[in-house]
């Protein structure tokens, strides 16, 4: 019987292809998350009364507030699974760096915002008549902003995870570090919908990226602290 | 094969191991008795490098921990009282991840093989959470075994197993056991332990306090020498 | 349990004094604001607080690194003190600052950057204790809080620089001019002197109150460890 150590790359693909082979089966963490996103978007709706006027300067707020929402919901669904059955052992004992299984989770938890993300936006689109969402930079920092958010959001989950009070946690742990990269992703996609030079989108734009360098490197080292013992 | 000395494990300010020696040889199966919060999965956990220690030195298959603890890890299985499996995925789907996370080379021929071990071949389309708690903890060792580890710890494998399940884990241990391997077993049910194990190892206030072989038993029984080391 | 040292009370006597001096010279010795008059005066203990507010949130982040490497729990005293004494800074910071903004500004709170920015920090104080809260082994609370410390210490000046963005878009309440203007005044060199006095002194007091802290967490310890001592 041979067996070689996988690379952490590799170790981390087989982490987030499990979690979407069990997704797609079950399908509990993506409806969650969607129908969760959608009564936001609701209710946001005629708290805002989001008419023509309104909706010009609020859809940017209104679609991260959404994705922030929904994605904690994920995230800690998505960290439970390991957790209830003791499966983060399982993980842990693999012979690869733990780094790897940050990466994959995060790679998995990612890839259900994403698509979380795929669905609302069309559908905000068609609600409100708004296809400025579909400009390539707003996807573009839409994907920024959701990577930075994951990073540190996958990190938290982990430890939230391992609390008393779990669940709870993580959203009142997430935020108050979050609030960059949701206000630059606000600030970013705001100007783009409101179709601002280039340049001005460019300062949170470069906020954006350094969060997202900064918190994906810094998680990535330091989530071995997290789940040793 | 497994080589600890003066193992310390804290917890915070409670001392859950203290400086407990311990080895087993290749071919040796060891029953680890002991009543519970004695420190035997703690002491598994770190054996499995779940948990560091906190002073002493501890050496699986050649490698220390906590230092070399990937390579532990590569020549090691465990069983938890948890299946570590995921409810999600087929039975065969769960093998196959966790052949990916050990780097197994031949992948789908190994897991067929292990499949039809521990007697799950023709359940590999179905769903793990499906399973009874037998089935799952049989797809658990074979889950352990897939890397063709050198040593295998079990942290009270038995655990909500009826009488059959039971049976027919036995038939799986003994199969696993008889590869030549290092086995370290954690149990409450003697009878169980007294047909399986080659060893005996008291664990108890943190410490192992005594030891005895299969072939000491000629005369007395494992109960009596069990409570002869608890009472000591 | 080992006595006071002297320092300490050396450090004590003067942060009583520093206190009293520099109340002397906010209230007393600096000459009064022409525009606003004598509310202008809570400027200075406002920048002594918030210097210590900030130095406490580099402190603990810079602690929990020195932790997450060294395991030393001294270094989560440390950090844990340096959270706790600047979270009650930051507060009197922010609670002066509302009530020399009423006048100045027209309200009592404004979405300013440096406002914004210390009342994220101290949701993250808020979130830093529930997390300690809710973990029992104080290995793992310490691991943790380290980790949280750290990330919170990085990302606030990304908030910071964030929110200077909105300034544009979020009205100021009072009329054309910005924020900044509207609060601005020219420090004559009575007023500076007062400030610094204000620094100086705050920051003797942060010293000593961080000093008492990490000693009262040294006896909790201790207190823990004779507990369990005696329940063994």
């Amino acid at each position: 019987m041979k067996t070689s150590a996988p690379s952490l790359f590799s170790a981390a693909l087989a982490i987030a292809r499990k979690d979407l082979a069990a997704e797609f089966r079950s399908r509990e963490l993506i409806s969650a998350m969607l129908v969760f996103a959608m009564l936001v978007i609701l209710i946001f709706n005629f708290a805002l009364e989001l008419d023509v006027g309104v909706r010009q300067s609020v859809t940017a707020g209104v679609l991260w507030t959404t994705f922030a929402f929904a994605g904690t919901l994920g995230l800690n669904r998505s960290m439970a699974v390991e957790k209830d059955r003791g499966c983060m052992d399982g993980l842990l004992l693999a012979p690869v760096d733990r780094s790897a299984i940050f990466f994959g989770k995060a790679l998995s938890n990612l890839a259900f915002m994403l698509l979380v993300e795929a669905i609302v936006l069309p559908l905000y689109a068609l609600l409100y008549n708004e296809t400025r969402v579909f400009k390539l930079e707003f996807l573009g920092v839409l994907a920024l902003g959701s990577i930075g958010y994951i990073a540190v959001g996958t990190l938290l989950s982990a430890m939230s995870a391992q609390t008393r009070t779990r669940d709870v946690l993580l959203p009142i742990l997430l935020f108050p570090v979050a609030v960059p990269v949701l206000l630059a992703s606000v600030k970013a996609s705001g100007g783009i919908i409101a179709g601002l030079p280039f340049e001005e989108i460019l300062v949170p734009l470069n906020l954006l990226i350094v969060y997202d360098v900064i918190f994906v490197a810094v998680s990535f080292m330091i989530f071995d602290f997290i789940v040793e013992e | 094969m497994i080589e600890v000395k003066k193992l310390v494990k804290r917890f915070g300010l409670k001392t859950v191991l203290k400086g407990l020696d311990f080895s087993a040889q290749a071919g040796e199966f060891v029953a680890l008795l002991g009543p519970n919060g004695a420190g035997k999965t703690t002491f598994l956990r770190i054996l499995s490098s779940l948990s560091r220690p906190t002073l002493g030195s501890v050496r699986v298959a050649g490698y220390s921990l906590p230092d070399e603890s990937a390579k532990v890890r590569a020549r090691l299985g465990v069983v938890s009282h948890q299946p570590l499996l995921y409810p999600d995925l087929t039975a065969e789907e769960n093998l196959q991840f966790y052949a990916r996370m050990y780097g197994v080379v031949n992948r789908a021929a190994r897991v067929a093989e292990i499949l039809d071990m521990v007697g799950l071949e023709k359940r590999r389309r179905d769903l793990v959470g499906a399973f009874s708690r037998g089935m799952q903890q049989r797809l658990a060792i074979g889950r352990a075994v897939l890397h063709d580890p050198e040593a295998i710890l079990f942290d009270e494998p038995y655990t909500g197993l009826d009488q059959d399940a039971s049976e027919m884990l036995d038939g799986v241990l003994r199969s696993v056991a008889a590869q030549g391997r290092a086995v370290v077993m954690t149990s409450h049910d003697l009878v169980r332990a007294e047909s399986l194990a080659t060893r005996f190892d008291v664990l108890t206030r943190g410490a192992i306090v005594a030891s005895a072989l299969r072939d000491d038993f000629q005369n007395s029984n494992l109960m009596d020498f069990y409570k002869k080391a608890l009472a000591a | 349990m080992q006595s006071k040292p002297i320092a300490l009370t050396v450090l004590d006597v003067l942060s009583v004094i520093g206190i009293g001096a520099a109340t002397y010279f906010a209230l007393v010795f600096a000459p009064t604001e022409a525009v606003m008059g004598n509310v202008q005066r809570v400027f200075y203990f406002h920048v002594g607080t918030a210097w210590v507010g900030m130095v406490g949130f580099v402190l603990a982040a810079v602690a929990g690194v020195v932790f997450l490497i060294t395991k030393d729990l001294k270094w989560d005293r440390l950090e844990f003190a340096a959270v706790e004494v600047s979270a009650m800074f930051f507060f009197i910071t922010i609670a002066l600052g509302s009530i020399w903004a009423r006048p100045a500004w027209n309200t009592w709170w404004t979405w300013d950057p440096r406002l914004t920015t210390a009342a994220v920090t101290e949701l993250v104080y808020i979130a830093y204790f529930m997390l300690r809260a809710g973990i029992e082994d104080p290995e793992k609370r310490a691991r943790f809080g380290a980790v949280y410390a750290l990330l919170g210490g990085l990302s606030a000046p990304v908030t910071f620089m964030v929110i200077r963005l909105f300034r544009t878009i979020h009205p100021v309440v009072i009329g054309n001019q910005s924020a900044a203007a509207q609060g601005g005044f020219d420090m004559e060199s009575g007023m500076l002197i007062a400030m610094f006095v204000a620094i100086g002194a705050f920051t003797i007091l942060f010293v000593d109150l961080i000093w008492h802290r990490v000693r009262l967490a040294k006896l909790e310890a201790t207190v823990e460890e004779i507990k369990l001592k005696n329940s063994i």
